[in-house]
This record gives C-alpha cells, structure tokens and sequence, in this order.
C-alpha cells in the first residue's frame, strides 16, 4: 500500500490544462489543416491530385479543393508537388459540423464547427453520454478517442462520458467505413439510442470511406446510413483534434480556441 | 518442445523451395506437386514441431485454383515454399492431422469457394461473398449467422456476446457454452470488420497500396507497412540505406512500447486495479507522442515506405527524443511494477486463461502469446531482417501459458525494446533515408516477407503475374494465428475472466478481417 501511495507521489497529477491553458506542444512534423495555394500551381499540372491515394484534391478552372474528409493526412500530394502549393499547417483544428465545410478552398477561411442549437446544448452541454461503435476501423480512430478517457486528456471534467449501452447514450461516435457486416448492428445501436440524439464520425472512413470508399465491403462512411452531426477529419485524428470537435459542438469553445462559459 | 532438424531431407526429396525471410525466387522454381504430395510434404514439415505454417492461401491462375503452402522453420531461419493445382473444387482438408491450418482452410473455402473436404468446423470465417462469381460454398448470410457447436444439457446455457462491445473495441461476437459461471466452449465468430484489403491488392501496386498496408490492422501500421516494403524492396533488388533501417527498427519497437504498456494498463484495468491502469493509459501516450516525432503521426502512418523512410531524425532532435524516451520508461517501470507486488492482481493473473505449451504448438500460435507457453519464437531472432539483423533483441519468454505469462513477457518485451530504441537513436548511420525505388516488380516471382509486429509475426506473401503486377498479395496478421488460443484460454475458465483472457491477448480484429 505504501509502495502504491510513493507510485502515485512519483506519477504526479498529468491532466492536461486545455482548454484553459495552451494545448500541449504538437511533434514537429504534425499534419494538421492543410494550407493550399493555387497561384504557385504550374499550368496543368496534376501532380498533387494524381499523388492522392483517396483522390480529395480536385482541379478545375485553375482552383484547388481539398477535401478534409477523404484526406488521409499522407502526406503524398505535399511530396509531389514541385512547388510547394500544399503544406500541412500545425492547426489541429478540424471538425465541422457539414460535409461541405471539410472542403478547403484556396484563400476562403475554413467553416469551423458550430455549438449546437440551444434546445440540445442545454439537453447535453454539461453531460453528454456517447456510445462509441466501430463499424471497419483499424483500431486507430478507437485507439485515439479512448485515449481521451485517460487521466491525461480526462473528457470526464467536460461531463462526456463513453458509454457501455446505446440506452445509456445520447448519441453515437461511429469509426471506420461502415463495412457490410457492421451495417446492421449500427443501425440496430442507432435505434436503440433515445431521441434527441447526436452521431459523430470520427476519422475519413467514417466521414468518406476513406481509402476504402468503392469497396462493396463498405459504405463510404456513416453519412449513408445515418444523420451526422460533427465530422472530425483525421487518420486517425489527433486526441487534441477530437477534443476540439467535442467542445466546439458543446459550444465550450469557439473561434480560436478560447473556452467559453463553463 | 524441442525444434530441431533442417531442411536437408525436404530438399533432398525436391518437395520444398527453401529460401530465406524477404528472399524472392523466381515462382516457377516453387515445387507444383500433385494435391497428394502437397499434403504429404506439408504434413511432413510440421511433424515433430518442426515448421509451422506461416501461410496457405489459393490464388486462382488459368480459371484453375492454386495452393501456396509458406513453412517456417524456426530453428533454421528458413521458409519453404510449395504449391499444388486442383482439378476440381475440391481438395482432402489437411486439418485432421494438422490442426493449425484450420482458419487457413476455412478462408480458402470462403474466397475461392473450394471445399477442404473433410474439414472438422467448416463455416464461413468473415462473411463475405466468393472472389469467384458462381463459385460460392456458404449461401449468404448475415455477418454471425451460422452453425455454433452447442453443448446441450438441463443446467446449459449460452451467452452471446456482440458484435458491439461495452467498451471502446473493435466488433466481433463470442458464443459461450456455459454451467453457471463455468465456460466448457467459447466460438469466436468474426469478419464484421471485413474491407476487402486482400481483393484490391490483386493488380497493385497501386498509389493506394501502401495505405491498405498501414491500416490493415492499424495499431500495427509499422509492423505491416514494413513487411510490405520488405517484399517489394525484395522483389524490385532495392537496397535500403542503413539509416533507414534503423529508423525502421526504432519505429516497430516504440509501436511494440506504446502497445505493451497500454495491455499492461489494460490488464490492471480489468482485474479492478486503478493505479497501473490510470498511470499506463498516459504513459501509452508518450510512447505514442514518441512515433509521432518521427513522423507526424501518433501510428506512424507515412513513416516507411518502399525503398526507406519518409523522415529522417536531424542529429540535433536526437538528446530530446531519448530524454523523452528514457522519462516514459522510468515512468513505465514505476507502475508496472506495481503489479508483480501486489497481491490481489497476482492472484487474477496467475492461472488464468492457461494455454498448455503442446496445445499452442498445436494450433500454430505465434508472439506474445506464444512465448508465454514457453516458445522461443520470434521474427526479429529466428528471421531477422532489416537492423534485426545487426543487432540482436533478446527473445523474452515466460512458461505458464497464462495470464500472468503473457502479461510479464509483455514487460520483459518492453524494458528490451526501450534499451535497443535508446541505443539506436544514439548510434543511427549516417547515410540517405531513402533509395529511389520505382514499383516496377519482376514478373512470376514470389517472396514471402515476415516481421515482428507487437503482437508477432506478421508474414506477407507477394507473388507477381507476367506484367510484374500483383497477382496475389497474402496477408496473415499474428491475431489470424491466435485467435483460437483465446478459445482454448476459456476453456474450463470462468465467463468472468474472458475480459481479462481476452486483453491478455489484445488480438486484431481488423487484422483477422482485413
């Protein structure tokens, strides 16, 4: 016991202060928010979208859309392009809560996600229960947003919990392409969980199908078979990114990143 | 179990091809036997413990159904390879008298609609619809519907659980037969997390053929990546700058660090024992943050590619890198050890979910799981590749085949994967990260490309058409090999225990459905 108490001495309290203080220091080569800048593109060149092993970069009419929710975060366009036009920028910053929020355009100001309407906010912005369901994912999107639940990140403290029924949950946090063999029991988990209720796609399987879409194995994300309300692209996303969606859907934070209310 | 013998009467005999982890041949120098001597030269092989079957897979060439056999020979380093044509759909299942293709059966059945005739438990394995069209051997069912063996009796009941888990973990279902608390058989039923990986392979390398690699079981994405590199660098002649194997060695050894210490937390975790498992869960993160530095990503996806890595360490980031590796390691060391001194955790790991030495032999398990019934195997010592090669791990092994076992070799695995990351880190080569490699492979070739991912061994088989494409890309994931050990770990256990047998596995589930 004693030994226990000096083990817990030595460990030290570790939960990180944001949002009320910085976030921690991202690695040196993060790949966040991609900034892209068309003007430097070459005439007719191709290069970064025929790199993209999930085809997100569209050229047409001398602009460029990237979309954050087929991006993999690879970062084989950045490699490819002789320009530099595509760089990885370290805001890791990315939820939104539409699918055509995710498309970065050149020189347009991304749309980051907006807190839930009134009603659902006072409902679920002080405890909000989530049951999380993988339906394909590799284990990296599970691996990430279970890691929230450690003393280091403590998604306790902002009253959301992960839990272990879908009657217990006010929503779904889906992960991975939706494969065939998943698409029932995440319809029957859907189902089970009582109104109003929320669905969150965590990563650019759940978002798009990710290197999957195509497959007849799967089907291209949670979107084509339920109503989503946040997006949180990544592969998998960073704890920081999906804490960020969390808390900006709760409306905890909003614009910069400043916690607001309590 | 003692491993011993060569290759010398097989080869002798013209019955295997014998070639070395990563080393190609050209694929019509693969003996094609009738299906009788196939089986025999198989049987052979894995007879007294001898080799394990690392890979056995179809493919399908001139509308006729092909079987590839892949043995490992542990003590040898070596891997023979045979292959055989079938004249109908139909073959004498080998698992009778070798129990450890028994999945391997059931998947070719699957896939290429081929019956292994004879098969004691034949059923679909991950529920999806033949690469053959016309050619099905299981009508279509919902993912889990199917045959259970029930036991029956008065007092006999059982338990279903999943797909979908209370906790935050991949789906499969697991049906118990059980007496009260007492379990007499589990049946895991898989394949909900089935994407189709191997199908699209076929015709590839394509620009996406990497990323399937890294995300076939994703907390494993070095560990993959890096067989798959090995195979086409084999294929293709490409010589790998030293640097970039030792950023490759370090790479796989922090993704081993990260996973072994989250089980550690997990464990505690499930036998209700807080302070490991609070302290773990963070420490896992470090290690985490650690790949992250090399790469940008907390999974290490983008770092290994054909020919190298994609990020090299400047000599400047190396002190910090060990300050945080060393920190994180003395942090790991000061809760784990919490659990071989604490009682009440001693007595739920110890004899819990016992696999018997014999019985893992038997039905071909590999890794962590393996080395904790006491066998010595592993990758990175029996075929060693890349840094493997220069410098040495120790192969750590414990001998209860239980809970505990698993739980200690994990820690003894750890403490070595940390010292070898330090040393490196401090010894790294200078030279280029990276060879120029273009993806233009020899045609009718095949290699068979084996690492040591955390969970163990990891064998890719490539083998290459006439144009030099992939004709067939084989992956066998270390949890295809052992989810069957978590079967025979519940047998006579308690229902109560599968949490904490099942976590002393930490088996993929995407990885057995890819």
């Amino acid at each position: 016991m004693l030994k226990a108490l000096l083990v817990r001495a030595h460990q030290g309290h570790r939960t990180i202060r944001y949002p009320d203080a910085p976030p921690p220091a991202l690695p040196v080569h993060f790949r966040g928010a991609p900034r892209i800048d068309p003007a430097r593109c070459p005439d007719g060149c191709r290069d970064c979208a025929q790199a993209c092993p999930t085809d997100a970069i569209t050229l047409a009419g001398g602009g460029m859309t990237l979309d954050l929710g087929r991006c993999i975060f690879c970062p084989e366009c950045k490699t490819a392009c002789p320009e530099g036009a595509i760089t990885f920028t370290a805001d890791y910053r990315l939820a939104a809560r539409t699918r055509a929020d995710l498309r970065v355009l050149a020189g347009r100001e991304r749309k980051l996600a907006d807190a839930l309407e009134k009603k659902l906010r006072r409902l679920f912005g002080r405890s909000l229960k989530l049951r999380v369901v993988s339906a394909g994912d590799c284990n990296g999107c599970a691996s990430d947003v279970n890691v929230l639940n450690t003393i280091g990140w403590d998604i306790g403290r902002f009253g959301i919990q992960y839990v272990a029924s879908p009657r217990h949950a006010d929503g779904l946090i889906v992960m991975g392409p939706v494969t065939e063999n998943m698409r029932l029991a995440l319809k029957k988990t859907y189902d089970a969980v009582p109104q109003p209720k929320l669905v969150i796609a965590v990563g650019a399987c759940a978002i798009s199908g990710g290197i999957y879409a195509g497959h007849f194995e799967q089907h291209d994300g949670a979107g084509s078979i339920l109503p989503v309300d946040l997006f949180i692209p990544g592969c998998p996303p960073h704890p920081l990114t999906i804490l960020d969606g969390f808390l900006r859907l709760l409306g905890r934070i909003e614009g910069g990143g400043r916690e607001i209310g309590g | 179990m003692t491993r011993r013998g060569s290759w010398e009467v097989h080869e002798l005999n013209g019955r295997l091809l014998v070639r070395r982890n990563a080393q190609p041949a050209p694929l019509s120098e693969v003996p094609l036997l009738p299906i009788g001597a196939f089986r025999t030269a198989v049987l052979d092989a894995v007879a007294d413990d001898e080799c394990r079957v690392t890979s056995f897979f179809a493919r399908e060439v001139d509308r006729r159904i092909e079987l590839v056999a892949v043995l490992a020979d542990d003590l040898a380093g070596e891997l023979g390879f045979v292959r055989t044509r079938l004249d109908e759909d139909r073959f004498d299942s080998i698992t009778p008298d070798c129990p450890q293709v028994h999945l391997f059966e059931r998947e070719i059945a699957e896939q290429y609609g081929v019956e292994p005739a004879g098969h004691p438990w034949l059923k679909p394995l991950r529920f999806h619809r033949s690469w053959r069209p016309g050619h099905s051997l299981f009508p279509e069912t919902a993912p889990g519907v199917t045959d259970f063996l029930r036991v029956e009796g008065d007092e006999v009941h059982e338990v279903a659980v999943g797909p979908v888990h209370a906790g935050v973990i991949e789906p499969g279902h697991f049906r118990f037969q059980c007496h009260g608390e007492h379990v007499f058989h589990l049946e895991t039923a898989l394949g909900y997390q089935h994407r189709g990986i191997e199908r699209v392979l076929i015709g590839g390398p394509t620009k996406k053929t990497i990323h399937y690699l890294e995300t076939a079981a994703g907390d494993t994405t070095i560990g993959h990546a890096l067989a798959y590199a090995q195979a086409v660098e084999a294929l293709a002649g490409t010589r790998v700058p030293a640097r970039a194997q030792a950023l490759r060695g370090i790479a796989l050894e922090l993704e081993r660090l990260a996973n072994h210490v989250g089980d550690l937390g997990a464990l505690s975790g499930d036998v209700a024992y807080l302070p490991t498992a609070a302290f773990c869960g963070r420490i896992r993160g470090e290690y985490l943050e650690l790949t992250a530095e090399l790469c940008g990503s907390r999974f290490g996806r983008g770092f290994v590619r054909p020919g190298g890595v994609q990020f090299d360490v400047p000599a400047d980031r190396v002190g910090t890198l060990v300050e945080r590796l060393q920190t994180a390691t003395r942090d790991a060391a000061n809760a784990v050890e919490l659990l071989w001194m604490t009682p009440s955790v001693e007595e739920r790991f110890e004899n819990t979910g016992v696999v018997g030495a014999d019985v893992c032999a038997e039905v071909g398990m590999v890794g962590v799981a393996a080395r904790a019934c006491g066998h010595s195997i592993d990758v990175r010592h029996d075929f060693p590749f890349g840094i493997y090669r220069f410098v040495h791990i120790p192969v750590m092994t414990a001998h209860y085949g239980d809970v505990n076992s698993r739980a200690f070799v994990r820690w003894l695995e750890a403490q070595r994967s940390a010292a070898f990351v330090e040393a490196q880190l401090q010894t790294l080569p200078v030279t280029p990260v990276r060879a120029d490699m273009a993806l233009r492979l020899p045609a009718d070739a095949i290699v068979a490309s084996l690492t040591e991912g955390w969970r163990g061994e990891i064998c890719h088989v490539a083998i290459t058409d006439a144009d030099g494409r992939l004709a067939r890309y084989k992956i066998t994931d270390p949890s295809f090999h052992n989810w069957f050990g978590v079967a025979l770990a519940l047998r006579n256990g308690q229902i109560s225990d599968f949490p904490l047998c099942n976590k002393s596995f930490n088996l993929s589930y995407c990885g057995h459905d890819l």
